[in-house]
């Protein structure tokens, strides 16, 4: 039998076994951010450590930087003093930091691959759930919380179970005005939001053959959203190519690429677990509800409560209060007050494209408050390079300087109130945009364009 | 050194409710601090407080559960963020182990860390488990991580956990800095490897 990505990876990082019956597992790379490192930073003087490997950590700013007035100090004394905090923790110890002035910074999801950082073959781990990203390259990359930063700042390694791997196929045809992002929330709402608890994804079959690696990425962040804390896609020409020339890649980049050649999985791995989908007849996907796994159809109907599954019920009948809409209705002209496209979902080149196609020659619906928040530093030269900030401000949208943003709304950018919010972001929970009551609805970043154009929810391909 | 972690005795607060995620358990606006020090008062802030700061009716509220330290919850808890705010919150409002159908695994492994036992039982359980406690707010539970038994007043209960966590908390290795230190060596040469 062959062996998957995962298994040779996971070789190729073991320390060794540790008496609790985990493995100590070398972290490769490791990407630090201003919201969880501070206190591990804390953990590891109180300790009287040091960091082992500085040149292995990278940092940026991304979750609390303001996207409109950045100068420093930042008006919001606690995120001003949180980024002092990153400035003087990496400083003092050594580590290579983009900040808000360096043309590297951005979220830290999409700054790693950017940088050429991100490479097949890697163990990557962040204190962000969304580190799954980084496993569209073939890495396997997972998110870690704080005390497991601690750990690795001390000893770049972290103890962990080996998870079981689950190879899901994505085959078919798919139509146009369908993209990654309804693919993934389609596969959450199959699987469920625990569904993958235990599990690495590798995602393959034709569709994820002919992807680019920002549509893998796409995919490989939202893995967590199914319970997932790993999701990869096997290195090939399309990740090669990617990665050529960039700042952090190999000098003799094609002798990594033979290397990494053979870490893909081979042709008789075993797997876990096995899953299909064919996305030819997949249309837009939305969220109804209160967590990513609530997704349905641009023009299907919210399910009746009474015919779901009895344990989805409860979440499913608050989900529909909280939101105020309706088991049974399609979620097509429901009015929408902010649009936001951005996040380390879809926060890139490719998504800002395929947008700003969408949007230009139209204007934004009035009552609709709509934003656009490029990922990163060079995404948003890149868009300004090629005009696209003149198309989205034209019609209407903000233009903003790159971070998190709505995502999470650490940042001033919140929704207020109840306001319903059509966001290319990850995570629909409660409050997550930065009001108690504010409600989420995720989808693509054109069907996102779609709905501040409208006013409302729509399916963008009746819009072309 | 580390403590060893194998009986916890307290009360216990029923939460009901699947897919309790993070950004329920801390919402992120609170995140914005250099430590974990005083994260409590922020613990399920919106579910708890209205906008105008108000009590809002949530067993947290309740007096009858004041001064409980073992959280009853169901399906999926701790889904969403890496974050250690989470299970450091709950810390912070006293929970010492909590009790569910089942976790989110990164804050499954984040819980560990903090030393809190995740006990994993099944539906049936954790609906007798909640039923009970609402009815007698009072009475004792017994969490004993040895022989895998948790005792509500007078009625046994088994339950299940991850057994790296297990053992790590009984023998006192749930930090696991120290740990991981004791390899030194190997991890210089992995690094020269990896090169
Ligand atoms: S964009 Fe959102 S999900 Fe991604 S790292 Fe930032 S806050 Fe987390």
């Amino acid at each position: 039998m062959g062996k998957n990505l995962l298994q040779k990876v996971w070789e190729n990082h073991k320390v060794t076994r540790l008496p609790t019956g985990q493995d100590q597992i070398f972290i490769a790379l490791h990407l630090i951010h201003e919201v969880t490192s501070p206190q591990a930073f804390g953990m590891l003087k109180a300790r009287g450590l040091k960091v082992l490997y500085p040149e292995r950590t990278f940092g940026t700013v991304d979750h609390i930087i303001p996207t409109d007035k950045r100068e420093r100090p930042f008006e919001d004394k606690l995120a001003e003093n949180m980024i002092q905090a990153l400035e003087k923790n990496t400083s003092g110890n050594n580590i290579s930091y983009f900040g808000p002035e360096s043309d590297h910074q951005g979220i830290v999801h999409i700054m790693g691959p950017e940088l050429g950082l991100t490479q097949p073959g890697l163990t990557i781990a962040c204190g962000d759930s969304h580190t799954s990203t980084h496993g569209a390259f073939g890495a396997i990359a997972l998110g870690i919380g704080t005390s497991q930063i601690r750990d690795i700042l001390a000893t770049q390694t972290m103890a962990l179970s080996k998870p079981k791997v689950r190879r899901i196929n994505i085959t078919g045809d798919l139509k146009p005005g369908v993209y990654a992002k309804d693919i993934i929330l389609k596969i959450i709402a199959e699987l469920g939001v625990n569904g993958g608890i235990g599990f690495a994804y590798e995602y393959g079959g034709n569709i994820v053959d002919e992807m680019s690696m920002e549509e893998r990425m796409t995919i490989c962040n939202m893995t967590i959203e199914g319970g997932a804390r790993v999701g990869y896609v096997n290195p090939d020409d399309t990740t090669f190519e990617y990665l050529k020339g960039r700042l952090y890649t190999p000098e003799d980049f094609d002798n990594s690429i033979k290397k990494w050649k053979a870490l893909a999985s081979d042709k008789d791995a075993e797997y876990d677990d096995l899953y299909n989908l064919d996305v030819t007849d997949l249309e837009p996907m939305l969220t109804w509800g209160i967590n990513p796994g609530h997704a349905i159809g641009v023009n299907q109907r919210i399910p009746i409560i009474e015919e779901l599954p009895e344990d989805q019920r409860q979440t499913a009948s608050h989900a529909c209060d909280f939101m105020d809409l309706s088991p049974g209705q399609t979620l097509k002209g429901t009015k929408v007050d902010v649009a936001f496209i951005g996040s380390c979902t879809n926060g890139r080149i490719s998504d800002l494209r395929e947008a700003a196609e969408f949007v230009k020659g139209k204007k934004v619906n009035p009552s609709t408050r709509a934003l656009v928040v490029p990922g990163s530093r060079s995404v948003s030269n890149m868009a300004e390079k090629e005009g696209l900030h003149k198309i989205f401000i034209e019609a209407g949208f903000q233009w903003r300087e790159p971070g998190c943003s709505m995502c999470l709304a650490m940042n001033p950018d919140k929704l207020k109130g109840i306001e319903l919010c059509a966001s290319s972001s990850n995570r629909n929970f409660i409050g997550r945009q930065g009001s108690p009551t504010g409600r989420t609805v995720l989808m693509s970043p054109v069907m996102v364009a779609a709905a501040a154009i409208k006013g409302e929810i729509c399916d963008s391909r009746e819009m072309i | 050194m580390i403590k060893k972690i194998q009986q916890i005795t307290g009360q216990a607060i029923p939460l009901k409710g699947n897919d309790i995620d993070t950004d329920r358990i801390i919402p992120a606006r609170f995140m914005k601090c250099l430590t974990f020090d005083g994260l409590g008062q922020f613990a399920f802030y919106d579910v708890r407080f209205s906008d105008k700061g108000e009590e809002k009716d949530h067993p947290l509220n309740s007096p009858d559960y004041a001064g409980h330290s073992v959280l009853i919850t169901n399906r999926n808890f701790g889904c969403g963020s890496s974050r250690e705010h989470a299970p450091w919150a709950l810390s912070g409002i006293g929970i010492k182990c909590i009790i569910a159908q089942s976790y989110a695994e990164i804050f499954a492994n984040n819980c560990s860390s903090l030393g809190i036992p995740a006990l994993i039982v099944d539906e049936e359980t954790v609906t007798k488990l909640q039923n009970k406690v609402s009815a007698h707010p009072e009475t004792e539970i017994k969490v004993n991580l040895l022989t895998g038994t948790l005792t509500l007043g007078e009625e046994n209960f088994s339950f299940d956990m991850p057994e790296t966590y297990r053992k790590a908390l009984v023998e006192g290795k749930w930090d696991t800095t120290s740990m991981l230190m004791e390899n030194l060596e190997a991890i210089k040469k992995k690094n020269q490897t990896l090169k």
